[in-house]
């Protein structure tokens, strides 16, 4: 479940990345990136899996979704911590000055 | 089990090779290659968010499973011998197909935006000839 919604997350950052480009302000390329490494590593994974043991490609259930959705959220964290450092817009700059 | 610690090693040795390019980059004032518009510490930037985002995430995926821990060894397995031969078959097994996948992909986008890059420069060249 995770690599299913990994792999949408970086399909959608993609596009948002693409439609914004070749500004890229907001660092959306960044995490972009992040998802399409953690999708690469994951399908390898799940692949050499299959091949090697069998079973079910895909695991679908609660625990593998509530996953899915804090990889999620870890990826966007790393994006904001990111985005909040290199302060594009200057805004800490301007708080701090007064 | 620990899968994820191919892709990271190779992310730690390819961030100091950018950091040793970028250096050389500035030193002799690399703007850009001629032919293709692209450095390759920029290039390599890609192959470094790919690998240590990927790293990030299935750490935590590994943390989620309880394959590691914040305490030493910090590899579960690794408290367990009969455990020790399983982790180090899925590192060379699962580990390094992590690693070729993300490299493999980073090449075939190199190629593409160099391709790309070097199209560009070619229509900017004929054009410029073309207003001579």
């Amino acid at each position: 479940m995770w690599l299913i919604l990994t792999a949408l997350a970086a399909i959608v950052t993609t596009i948002i990345w693409y439609v914004k480009a070749p500004d890229d302000k907001y660092k959306v390329g960044l995490l972009s990136w992040i998802f399409w490494g953690a999708t690469l590593m994951w399908l390898a994974d799940h692949v050499v899996a299959y091949l090697m043991e069998g079973g079910e490609f895909f695991e679908i259930n609660l625990d593998a979704t509530l996953l899915a959705i804090s990889v999620i959220i870890l990826a966007l964290l790393v994006w904001v911590i990111m985005l909040l450092i290199s302060d594009p817009k200057g805004v800490f700059k301007r708080v701090f000055k007064m | 089990m620990a899968c994820f610690l191919v892709p990271m090693t190779e992310a730690i040795v390819t961030t100091v090779v950018q950091k040793v390019v970028e250096n050389k980059e500035k030193n002799t004032e690399v703007k850009h290659t001629e032919t293709t518009g692209l450095t390759w510490s920029r290039k390599l930037g890609w192959l470094n968010k790919l690998l240590w985002g990927g790293t990030i995430l299935l750490a935590f995926e590994h943390l989620w499973h309880g394959e590691i821990v914040p305490w030493p060894p910090f590899l579960t397995a690794m408290e367990n011998p009969a455990d020790v031969a399983p982790m180090l078959h899925e590192i060379a097994t699962i580990g390094v197909s992590m690693a070729v996948l993300v490299t493999i992909v980073w090449g075939i986008i190199v190629i593409i935006a160099d391709a790309k890059a070097k199209g560009l420069t070619e229509i900017k060249e004929t054009a410029t000839k073309g207003v001579k």
